[in-house]
């Protein structure tokens, strides 16, 4: 990409809200339920019917609100945006347009150089999602399942601070972090609760006015984000260098040809006509309710990761790593009080074996096969030097597949590490003896056969003793 | 006995305790004079006899074991706007011929918990535009005191049948004067309650900021009675209040004495017929005799109410109908070419030309570099205009002048002629705009036809409108008269 470029984008994100009815009704929102059994008179937009608000929508958006510390409105508005569309049952969506809930937030990613950079969140706002057109196997003919029509939607809008797809992701983790910090989301991108919308646009570096944008629809993972604004910044640029010209206009990401596409140009865009939704009274809040809500906050994802650094002396990029999730942050933090380990170590675990155990056999750190108490049995006894790091290996695997605890294991396997002095002195006695030819060479001064007086030591032990009392004696014997 | 169709709700409550006469044989009376006499006026889209009559079966058993609710066994005919499980609910449109609701309107609940019959759904100009009754897909109703002309709108089916004593009691609705205008030109008396009072839920919207629930009757305690059945919370409606419900029938009895009557300078300037304006001017002399003060009071912005409305109306509009699009329910036109084919022509063809306007007039309204001039500046005036309500409201309890500017005109006169039409609902719809709770009562006649006195209070004030209706009809008998031809 040439250097000459300076890339703006600004996005729009989805976040479902995990309530358990929807937005305007009393329907379910469950997930993966039989086409339409899931929407009720509101949601099918029959003639008589009226909305009435979930309450619980605006509890998640001022969690939401003072989480990214932005302003909570007192008062804001339902607006209803018209237009015409197979899946849209009432032919308006209820949403919020001039008197948002949430305004002037912000969060902090890491720029390309590793420092902090604000990235500006216009809004957010309160609105119901529509339901979803079906093509497929219905013999040519389309269908519509409104079971997703009326599921509670948080629109959490940017500021065009992001300058490259590498920090539009990076915005769109933090985020995707911190709704599934406040239970608000469940942010499960594959079933559509958490995507997003990019603007994107490019101007040549140091202009001051914005290019023209073209808006990217519906990315639903984190590596279409990437690829489709990846694409679009090269196509952009292509174009203009090229002599062309940018148009607005709304585009399509497909994946399979990796490409973006127009989806509708601006001569074609919608008037939505919104206006105050009538049926619905604008919601009001008081300052005795945002203070109750914020007490209900949780530690937030950057302050636990302050505080793990802190507190746990980790290193900074395992913080990062351990709090991206709730449930692995308590999970380590468990661990790490449950045993004598040192936190470090406990990390390392949590983040190599563990985590590839976790992504081989596709579970969630909520579902381990292992629990967080049953990690730090395991780790105590490298701790008081029962086994080895290897053989915990051995022990951890042994754990996975239901075997029983660490200490169950070890005991039934035998693999206690040996650290008799004399027991190890014995075995080391024979293996001088058995191997001359090597003793002679070490002694000559080819230190690194140290590595294979160890290894047949270990081998003569089935692993078990202690290599550090290995080495020590080993080199006390062979200095003879 | 009196016969049973010209009797009042209150009397026919009052005669069934008696045991005077069963509901099924008021059921029948009433059915046996909606079958003959409902071709002068057009006033049903449909009569449900088999399940009134049913209705009346079960009715009496509950009288016969004690448990009978308030309106047990009497009759109530619904306007076409308000769901009915299991009854076609047309909204006197062709885009809803066939449209059966599979849920009962809140009204149609609690009218029917408390024991009312429903002999059938009422006639009305189509989704409720309109103030003739003339845009009904099923045809116009007549006004019988004049078959020629029109008995208003949108609710003239549910006035005609009342005035025709073909039912003792209606439900309407009102956006802009759609019970009362009707209720004025047919001499029936017309309830709009404050905005809120009655839940919204099942009554198809027109315009939602606007449209509320009321009644049509013969007499102002007769009205007392229904509204008591109707009003209160309801938390399918956010719009609906909670706010006890008073004993409106309770609280009629009380004189007029000290009552402070505001007269509206603006009302008889021009516009108002000579011959309604002495009328209105009659029956304040009389409410000034029962102890009433007259006092005039300023609504300096009346003017601005109807073009105020029809900017807020047709916006609400447009957005309320953009769901009939014949995918789920309603008309749907044959073979679809395409998506795009499938919404002009069902609309197209499942809408009148009113309707069709107003949604123009609406999507303009709110439409990108005309919201601001048109709809916000709108909701603007309405706002001046409740203002112009409460500094008068500060001053007197009531203000009373007249419902519309002429008696009953004929049909077809003012089709041609929107704008015509519209100012028929000058006087009534500062009350919609403002939310307030008003009256029309029969209050003379103009070359034999009727003219109605119009009555608005201050939010939630039902019981001083109805008082003050009712002590007005303690000493006039103009609700009594009876239509030739209808005795």
């Amino acid at each position: 990409m040439s250097g000459h470029w300076e890339v703006v984008i600004g996005l729009e994100i989805h976040a479902q809200l995990a309530t358990r009815s929807k937005i305007f009704s009393g329907a379910a929102t469950a997930y993966g339920a039989e086409p339409n059994t899931q929407a009720c008179l509101v949601d099918l937009g029959y003639p008589g019917v009226l909305p009435v608000l979930n309450e619980e929508v605006i509890r998640m958006a001022c969690k939401f609100g003072l989480a990214v510390n932005a302003t909570v409105a007192r008062r804001s508005v339902f607006a209803r945006k018209n237009y015409f569309y197979p899946d849209l049952p009432k032919g308006y969506q209820i949403s919020q347009f001039e008197l948002p809930i949430v305004e002037h937030g912000e969060l902090y990613i890491k720029d390309a150089d590793g420092n902090d950079k604000r990235i500006g969140i216009t809004r957010a706002h309160l609105e119901e999602d529509a339901g979803k057109s079906i093509h497929e196997g219905l013999d040519g003919s389309s269908g519509i399942d409104l079971n997703r029509a009326g599921t509670p939607l948080l629109e959490i809008v940017s500021e065009p601070d992001l300058r490259s797809a590498k920090e539009a992701i990076a915005y769109m983790r933090k985020i995707h972090t911190l709704v599934r910090y406040l239970e608000i989301s469940d942010g499960n991108m594959a079933e559509g609760s958490f995507r997003c919308d990019a603007n994107i646009s490019v101007r040549p570096r140091g202009q001051k006015k914005l290019g023209t944008r073209a808006e990217l629809k519906n990315l639903n993972s984190f590596r279409f984000v990437e690829k489709a604004i990846n694409f679009e910044i090269e196509r952009q640029i292509e174009l203009i260098e090229d002599g062309g010209k940018v148009v607005q206009e709304t585009r399509l990401y497909d994946s399979d040809r990796d490409e973006t596409r127009t989806m509708r140009a601006k001569e074609e865009a919608n008037d939505y006509r919104y206006f105050p939704d009538p049926d619905l009274l604008p919601i009001e809040i008081d300052e005795e309710y945002i203070e109750a809500v914020r007490r209900t906050l949780p530690e937030l994802p950057d302050a636990k990761q302050q505080r793990f650094v802190t507190d746990y002396n980790l290193k900074a990029s395992d913080a990062a790593i351990l709090t991206v999730n709730r449930a692995l942050a308590d999970y380590f933090e468990a661990a790490v009080a449950a045993g004598t380990a040192r936190a470090q170590v406990v990390a390392n675990w949590v983040i190599g074996d563990l985590a590839a155990a976790l992504n081989k056999d596709g579970l969630e750190i909520e579902t381990s096969r292992i629990a967080a108490g049953d990690l730090s049995g395991l780790l105590d006894r490298i701790d008081d030097n029962t086994i080895s790091g290897k053989i915990a290996k051995e022990v951890f695997d042994a754990m996975w597949t239901g075997e029983g605890t660490a200490d169950e294991i070890i005991e039934a396997r035998g693999l206690q590490q040996i650290t008799d002095t004399s027991a190890i002195e014995a075995v080391v006695d024979k293996v001088i003896a058995a191997n001359p030819a090597q003793v002679a060479e070490y002694q000559s001064g080819k230190d690194k056969l140290i590595g294979f007086f160890v290894g047949q030591v270990m081998q003569e032990t089935g692993g078990k003793a202690n290599p550090g009392q290995v080495n020590t004696i080993l080199k006390e014997k062979l200095a003879k | 006995m009196q016969e049973l169709h010209t009797q009042t709700l209150t009397q026919l409550a009052a005669g069934m305790q008696r045991g005077d006469f069963s509901s099924v044989e008021l059921i029948e009376v009433l059915l046996g004079r909606i079958e003959s006499l409902d071709q002068s006026l057009n006033a049903f889209i449909t009569v449900t006899a088999d399940a009134a009559l049913a209705a009346a079966v079960r009715a009496d058993d509950a009288r016969a074991t004690g448990d009978a609710g308030v309106l047990n066994g009497l009759p109530v005919v619904h306007k076409d706007i308000f769901c009915t499980k299991g009854v076609t609910t047309t909204c006197g449109s062709r885009m809803l011929e066939n449209f059966v609701s599979p849920y009962d309107a809140t009204i149609v609940e609690r009218l029917a918990a408390a024991g009312a019959v429903v002999l059938g759904k009422t006639n009305m100009d189509e989704f409720a535009m309109g103030s003739s009754s003339e845009t009904s897909y099923f045809g116009p109703v007549r006004n019988p005191w004049d078959r020629e002309r029109s008995p208003g709108g949108s609710s003239g089916g549910s006035a005609a049948a009342v005035a025709a004593r073909l039912a003792p009691a209606a439900t309407g609705t009102d956006t802009g004067g759609s019970i009362r205008q009707p209720a004025a030109l047919t001499g029936t008396v017309g309830m709009k309650p404050t905005y809120g009072r009655v839940s919204r839920y099942g009554m198809v919207a027109f315009a939602s900021s606007l449209d509320q629930a009321g009644v049509i009757t013969r007499s102002t305690e007769d009205a007392a009675l229904l509204l008591g059945v109707m009003a209160g919370f309801d938390q399918r409606d956010s719009t609906s209040i909670d706010r006890p419900v008073p004993d409106y029938v309770a609280s009629l009895a009380k004189s007029l004495k000290g009552l402070r009557i505001g007269i509206v300078r603006q009302h008889f300037d021009t516009g108002l017929d000579d011959k309604c304006a002495a009328a209105v001017r009659e029956s304040l002399a009389v409410l000034e005799a029962q102890g009433a003060k007259l006092t005039e009071v300023d609504l300096p912005n009346l003017d601005l109410s109807v073009p105020t409305y029809y900017v807020v109306a047709p916006a609400e509009c447009s957005s309320n109908m953009s769901r009939f699009d014949g995918v789920r329910f309603g008309h749907r036109a044959k073979d679809p070419e395409d998506l795009f084919d499938l919404y002009c022509r069902s609309r197209g063809e499942g809408f009148g030309a009113e309707v069709k306007r107003r949604i123009m007039t609406g999507t303009y309204v709110l439409s990108a570099g005309y919201y601001d001039a048109y709809y916000l500046k709108a909701q603007r005036v309405r706002q001046l205009i409740a203002q112009d309500f409460n500094k008068a409201f500060a001053e007197v309890d009531i203000i009373a002048g007249p419902t519309a500017p002429t008696p009953a005109f004929r049909l077809g006169d003012k089709t041609d002629d929107p704008i015509t039409m519209y100012l028929n609902d000058i006087y009534t719809i500062g009350a919609n705009l403002a939310g307030l709770p008003a009256i029309s009562i029969p209050c003379g006649f103009v070359d034999g036809l009727p003219v109605g006195l119009h009555l608005v209070g201050p939010h939630f004030g039902e019981e001083t409108v109805l008082r003050c209706a009712h002590q007005y009809q303690q000493q006039t008998h103009w609700h009594e008269a009876c239509p030739e031809g209808y005795q």
